[in-house]
């Protein structure tokens, strides 16, 4: 049985109804990007108390902010963003059985989050070049961190779905188990909204 | 493995054609072998294990506790050296918090949880053995570190930065605490996703959110609780392992780190911690005392709403840890405030348990003497508490006695008097025979005295001055006499804990001459009293319907025309016999303890080793994968019903016939 619909039996209730109409597996997601929650917004009050911290020798002084590229990272966003579309048009077509269509919408959302990371990477290296190293000060640690900690969230999002992917080609995700899709949706949207929190944090907000 | 040897087995595809009775197999200590228990997903033997070991990290955080008292016995103590004392108080209160009582609430969380709502299992069977078994993997990796890691960590059990950070701290203890504390989380986070969502949609028909027991309900805010407050403690750990790792500049201030970072992500779990660990005895002490009072709980929804109010004022009141701290008089009056108010919820809890027991037919059980003592006990506890809402006061006690004082009234006093009730209360139903009255009464009052030796002078030792996590003391401050007594104290405690060993074991070598318990020997108000003891497998021959609160009670009492409480059904008439047929359960798996193994060992790798990070990711990804394509049950499983119900069928099922088990593969 394939990875992902298994998820979506593991529960004692096996598909019958449970007490409050959602299923057990949707819930438990719901619990634990709520639990999600709470990590990135201890990250993102991290970011926010160290974004302006220097360190105090000259080879430690450059921080995040003195070498942004918004427009890069604008647009490697929007594409993280798009992938929330994509994915909308994955669940779509699998409750309407459409299985082609749901592998190639889910495969373009892989591909679009795992052009998101790429961009990432070249993010970092080019930062690292720049003089912003890990350990050079707080604000680059905490940059690095709350970054590199959404970076592992989309990867995880990207095993997913293509767990997704290869669970429809042999056949085992089929429209009755749209479910599945919509709760690795769940995850996948939850990724991108705080995306939305962490570039406006990281990115838009100007340093005084 | 043999499947026809295997209890569990029934579940399993041959065997569930074969239509053997469930009700004959003993649970969980008849004759099962250690394969049943490694694999078992059943929330009942779970809780058993959560409880055992829970027990046993009690007896080596005691220990601790011991070689700490033997210290400060006498002035200039020279028992444990400086270093190795810091590292035992540290790990006295890390094992003790998250090792011993978090784990023994789990313990009944697990086992009564299910029974009270009346399911027949909590919502992911094998994600509730993965929490356990992380949890152990977690467990044995923070002790390993007096064995591997050149000492236990070092810099008391909050850890504050920069103490933490290897210019203080340089051995691995402080790794170990780090990594150990990740893996106990997720299993923590886990388990509280799980038992969420099995008392919002597991519960039998009839049974809403506000018939549930008081023991669920407090239960609940607990797992909410830990969903919220366990990621915060998560960052910080993060964060202080990639300063100590790999060089990041989190905690260090010569860099411009702020090191109230730590103290404020720490509190903001860590008071929320304090009611993860007293609102699961609270919710016992609310089941025992109305059973013993023969009342209903008074005042059910107050005992609700008071919880959930502490659930949510809980996150409000961390920065009174910080109140010497320089946060600033603002933050400080807010503080003060927000802790003064939140004792408002736990005074009403205490009035309706006192209202509870006003007016009714008591009986001094073993149980109900701990519950009423733990009640006696926390309100000490809590007096001291509100003492630090109070900014100017709170800066003369911080870091005195006075504050070990105060939470072990708390902790110890509310939270551990309270378990130890619930465990002579349900021991009958966790393993079909009672403890030994006698013993248990010798074991409260010895508990009781030993308590209040060793803490109540901690108090006047605080208020004298005697700081916090000193190894030792000069003569002629005043200190000597209160901390002999103290001392004496903790060995009348861990007297009295060999009481309770040898009262289990002597109860169990009794048990078989004397009559059994029945499902009811407390004439009891809930539903887990309704199954036989020890609970059948199966939980529920059939899933009752609810129609009432304290429903198993007024299945066995009615009302004359006088109003007057009478009797209308004996407890056998009224129990369920245990004896249902072909009720499937869902198949045992191994593989939750493959991908437990795997996390202790990724953090012995970020330890010594980057290699053996790559065997433990080797090892829990097998575990994730083989868990994906093993099949949750067999096709046939209705699991959650009963046998004559005929629509179980879900269509996902039908592709995979699965004569294989779980164990079959692992065999």
């Amino acid at each position: 049985m394939a990875t992902a619909t298994d998820a979506a039996v593991d529960t004692a209730d096996h598909g019958h109804a449970t007490s409050t109409g959602i299923s057990n597996t949707k819930l438990a997601m719901w619990a634990f990007l709520g639990s999600e929650c709470l990590l990135f917004g201890g990250l993102i009050s991290t970011y926010l108390l160290y974004k302006t911290r220097r360190g105090p020798g000259p080879d430690n002084t450059v921080i995040p902010t003195d070498v942004f590229d918004i427009p890069f990272t604008s647009v490697s966003s929007f594409v993280l963003l798009m992938s929330s579309l994509t994915m909308v048009l994955a669940l779509s077509a699998i409750t309407r059985g459409d299985n082609p269509a749901t592998r190639a919408w889910l495969l373009t959302t892989s591909m679009l989050g795992a052009i998101f990371i790429g961009g990432q990477v070249y993010e970092f290296t080019s930062f690292l070049r720049e003089g912003v190293g890990y350990t050079h000060n707080p604000a680059s640690s905490a940059f690095y961190t709350l970054t590199g900690f959404h970076g592992v969230h989309v990867s995880l999002g990207i095993v997913m779905l293509m767990s997704l992917f290869v669970a429809s080609k042999q056949g085992k995700l089929r429209q009755e188990h749209s479910e599945t899709v919509e709760i690795v949706g769940l995850y996948w949207h939850f990724v991108d909204v705080v995306w939305i929190f962490i570039f406006t944090v990281i990115y838009l907000i100007p340093v005084d | 493995m043999a499947v026809t040897e295997d209890p569990l087995a029934l579940t399993t595809g041959e065997a569930a054609t074969v239509e053997r009775p469930l009700g004959v197999l003993t649970r969980p200590q008849g004759g099962n072998g250690w394969r049943d228990w490694l694999s078992t997903v059943d929330h009942k033997k779970i809780g058993i294990m959560y409880g055992v070991a829970a027990m046993f990290f009690f007896i080596v955080g005691g220990i601790e506790a011991l070689l700490i008292r033997v210290q400060l016995a006498a002035p200039n103590g020279s028992v444990l050296s400086a270093d190795i004392y810091n590292q035992v108080f540290t790990m006295h209160g890390v094992t003790m918090i998250f090792l011993f009582i978090m784990p023994l609430a789990a313990a009944f969380a697990n086992y009564l949880i299910p029974l009270q709502i009346g399911a027949r299992d909590v919502a992911f069977p094998r994600l509730n053995a993965l929490s356990f078994w992380v949890w152990i993997g977690g467990a044995i990796f923070l002790n390993s570190s007096w064995i591997v890691g050149g000492g236990g960590a070092d810099c008391g059990w909050f850890c504050y930065s920069p103490n933490s950070g290897l210019a203080f701290s340089p051995s691995h203890g402080v790794d170990f605490y780090a990594i150990g504390l990740l893996i106990t989380g997720i299993a923590s986070l886990v388990s509280a996703a799980n038992l969420i969502v099995t008392v919002l949609n597991m519960r039998a028909p009839g049974m809403t959110l506000f018939r549930m027991p008081v023991l669920t309900w407090m239960l609940l805010v607990t797992q909410f609780l830990l969903l919220f407050a366990l990621p915060v403690i998560t960052v910080a750990l993060f964060l202080l392992l990639f300063d100590r790792l790999f060089g990041a500049q989190f905690f260090n201030p010569e860099m411009g780190a702020d090191p109230l970072l730590w103290q404020h992500l720490f509190w903001i779990f860590g008071h929320p911690e304090v009611y993860i660990i007293i609102l699961p005895s609270f919710g016992i002490i609310s089941e025992i005392i109305p059973t013993f009072s023969r009342k209903p709980i008074f005042g059910y929804s107050f005992m609700v709403f008071s919880g959930i109010a502490i659930g949510f004022m809980g996150f409000g009141v961390w920065a009174h840890h910080m109140f010497v701290s320089g946060i600033g008089p603002l933050s400080v009056w807010a503080f003060s405030m927000s802790t003064m108010f939140i004792a408002v919820p736990t005074g009403v809890k205490i009035l309706n348990w006192l209202a509870t027991m006003w007016g009714g037919k008591l009986r001094f059980t073993t149980a109900m003497l701990f519950a009423v003592g733990a009640v006696a006990m926390f309100t000490i506890g809590g007096l001291s508490g509100v003492t630090h809402a109070l900014a100017p006061a709170d800066t003369q006690q911080t870091d005195t006695y006075y504050i070990v004082a105060h939470f072990h009234y708390v902790i110890f006093g509310g939270g551990v008097l309270g378990l130890m009730g619930g465990m002579y209360f349900w021991w009958p139903k966790f393993f079909g025979h009672m403890l030994n009255e006698t013993w248990g009464k010798l074991h409260f009052w010895t508990i009781l005295i030993g308590f209040n030796l060793t803490f109540g002078p901690m108090h006047v030792l605080g208020l004298q001055g005697m700081s916090r996590r000193i190894d030792t003391y000069s003569p002629g401050f005043g200190f000597e006499f209160w901390n002999l007594v103290a001392t004496i104290g903790a060995f009348v405690i861990a007297l009295s804990v060999l009481f309770f060993f040898f009262n289990v074991w002597k109860s169990r070598r009794d048990a078989p001459n004397l009559p059994p318990p029945g499902p009811d020997p407390w004439d009891a108000r809930s539903l887990e009293w309704m199954v036989p003891s020890p609970t059948p497998e199966h939980n529920f021959d059939e899933v009752p319907v609810i129609e009432s609160d304290d429903e198993w009670w007024h299945r066995k009492y009615g009302y004359d025309e006088n109003r007057n409480v009478v009797r209308i059904a004996t407890v056998e008439e009224a129990a369920q016999d245990g004896s249902a047929t072909g009720v499937h359960l869902p198949a045992p798996s191994f593989w939750p303890l493959v991908l437990a193994a795997g996390l202790p060992l990724i953090g012995y790798g970020l330890i010594f080793n980057l290699w053996l990070c790559v065997v433990g990711g080797l090892l829990t990804g097998i575990g994730i994968y083989a868990w994906a394509l093993e099949p949750v049950d067999d096709p046939d499983a209705d699991h959650g019903h009963d046998h004559d119900h005929d629509d179980h069928h879900d269509d996902h099922h039908d592709d995979e016939e699965a004569p294989v088990t779980a164990g079959d593969e692992e065999a």
